[in-house]
């Protein structure tokens, strides 16, 4: 397998800006922080960034979503760049990062600056509270098929596949709940994460439904920030300062119906053919992971990736995260170790990224999760959206 | 309740959204191996024709899956409501996201048979489900 484009690339510095539910600076200016801590960790300089890459690219709405795109931080940073890209046709979130693969491979750049950056926080105070509407406006393009009907928010839009999740798996509410709840604890030992007191399993259970199945606790917490990773080509990155933490693997497919109401298995959603890609690409098995930091927009998601990243049978999450021992930071396979997006703050994946790196580089703390982890499962998105990578230090 | 936000009409989904004002649901059907083809587009997936044209279909479904939505996420909304996604009865792919009316919210089950209902809005026709049972 190695013909593979991946395994030339490793993460070689990561970054992150100050992430609050509220900023004092801008959303360009959080990304130059960012971006300036991961050319930095690299042990590189603005001059030796030559490519740039986000996911989904500048979205100039209102809404927080992405306020930042490659242009606007190339010209903040006076960046001058072999390759550039920003769009959200693309596996996920990590589109972003498996565009930087491949413009690595083609020779166009050797260090490539890999950023996502939220204004969440602010938008939801000062322009409009919902992302997926916009009132007295008439609605194109694929959403339109859900628009008539009142789908003001993904949480509402994602508890179809989690609804039919819950009856054909029969996972209970107090199973669900571990993930809230133990992301929590790890959050308390993060000191950069936004909630870090701890919730009980029956502060779960309180709260308050928001569409059935959602709790407000499944819901991931909306933030300003930014975070930047720097990708390398192998030989740079095995000259930097950091171990390179190498792209072993990805899953970027689209064999599926890429579609919010007819995507192929509402269920288990796009994920089953995209961890079995990444799979197909490395001899390492799902036994060999040492931690995962998987997708948690809304809990659910890391739910349906533990079961098609393999590393648990088909509606056997329900009884591998029964009492949270297994998926704690010390027991088989630590999940989401820094609290998630549902405790540390919704940088949509990218946050997974910035701690993978920490503990893959021994940074985690009081969350380091002891025997030095070298294998780390990423996951990201849901719906007819899917990406994995797993990354390795040797 | 709110204002519906409406979709933009297009050559392909025209039918969809006006020909409920003869009552009539629409939905296009290769006239060669008579599938069904949604969201709509004038080419087969399945056997490659382009002769795919809007046909009335029975209007009944099934509720393959749904979800009771309890936040009031915008002022003056009726909450609960509930959103699902329906299956039509000629073709379990066809799957059309809407609201489940006439009955009670925690009334609505996996499964559930219903028929299509339309709610004028503007110039258009916007498809609802209820159950058959409440005919």
């Amino acid at each position: 397998m190695s013909g593979l484009a991946e395994k030339n690339v490793a993460i070689t510095g990561i970054g992150m800006s100050n992430v609050s539910r509220g900023a004092t600076k801008s959303a360009l200016a959080l990304t130059v922080d960012a971006a300036l801590e991961a050319i930095a960790d690299a042990g590189l300089t603005r001059a030796e960034i030559d490519g740039i890459a986000t996911w989904p690219g500048e979205r100039a709405d209102g809404s927080g979503f992405s306020p930042v795109g490659s242009a606007a931080l190339q010209d903040a940073l006076r960046l001058e760049v072999g390759w550039y890209a920003g769009g959200g046709e693309a596996p996920g979130q990590y589109g972003a990062v498996f565009n930087a693969i491949g413009a690595i491979a083609a020779g166009l750049c050797r260090n490539v600056l890999i950023f996502r950056t939220m204004y969440e926080a602010t938008a939801r105070k000062t322009s409009y509270a919902n992302s997926l509407l916009r009132e007295g406006q008439r609605q194109a393009g694929p959403f339109s098929w859900y628009a008539p009907y009142y789908t003001y928010s993904a949480a509402l839009q994602q508890a179809l596949f989690f609804n039919l999740y819950v009856h054909k798996s029969g996972i209970r509410p107090d199973q669900v709940g571990q993930i809230a709840v133990g992301q929590r604890r790890n959050a308390a030992l993060n000191p950069r994460a936004i909630y870090r007191t701890p919730i009980t399993l029956d502060d779960y259970l309180a709260s308050p439904l928001i569409a059935t199945p959602l709790r407000l606790y499944d819901c991931d917490v909306p933030i300003d920030g930014a975070v930047a990773i720097i990708v390398s080509r192998m030989d740079v990155a095995r000259s930097l300062k950091n171990p390179p933490v190498r792209i072993e693997a990805i899953g970027s497919s689209m064999r599926y119906r890429n579609s919010w109401t007819q995507l192929d298995a509402l269920d288990t959603q796009a994920q089953p053919k995209v961890a079995e890609m990444m799979w197909s690409r490395t001899d390492l098995k799902p036994v060999d992971v040492d931690i995962a930091q998987l997708y948690d927009g809304f809990s659910y998601h890391t739910i349906n990736w533990l079961e098609n990243c393999g590393f648990c049978e088909r509606y056997g999450a329900k009884d591998f995260i029964e009492g949270g021992r297994r998926i704690a930071l010390d027991g088989d396979l630590p999940v989401n170790t820094g609290g998630g997006a549902l405790s540390a703050g919704r940088l949509h994946a990218y946050g997974a990224v910035h701690e993978a790196c920490t503990q893959l580089w021994g940074r985690g703390g009081a969350r380091q999760v002891a025997g030095e982890p070298r294998v780390c499962a990423t996951s990201t998105a849901g719906g007819p959206l899917a990406g994995a990578m797993l990354l390795v230090r040797d | 309740m709110v204002t519906r936000t409406l979709p933009v009409i297009d050559r392909d989904n025209k039918a969809f959204w006006t020909w409920g004002r003869e009552g009539k649901l629409a939905i296009h059907r290769c006239a060669k191996c008579e599938y069904f083809v949604h969201p709509p587009v004038p080419f087969c997936p399945r056997c490659e024709s382009s002769d795919v044209a809007p046909q009335t279909v029975s209007g009944r479904g099934r509720v393959v899956t749904f979800s009771v939505n309890h936040k009031p996420w915008v002022p003056d909304i009726s909450a609960p409501y509930v959103l699902a996604l329906v299956a039509i009865e000629e073709q379990d792919d066809v799957r059309l996201a809407t609201n489940i009316v006439g009955c009670a919210a925690e009334d609505v089950c996996f499964d559930m048979e219903v028929e299509v209902v339309f709610e004028a809005a503007e110039d258009l026709w916007i498809p609802l489900f209820r159950p058959v049972s409440s005919a």
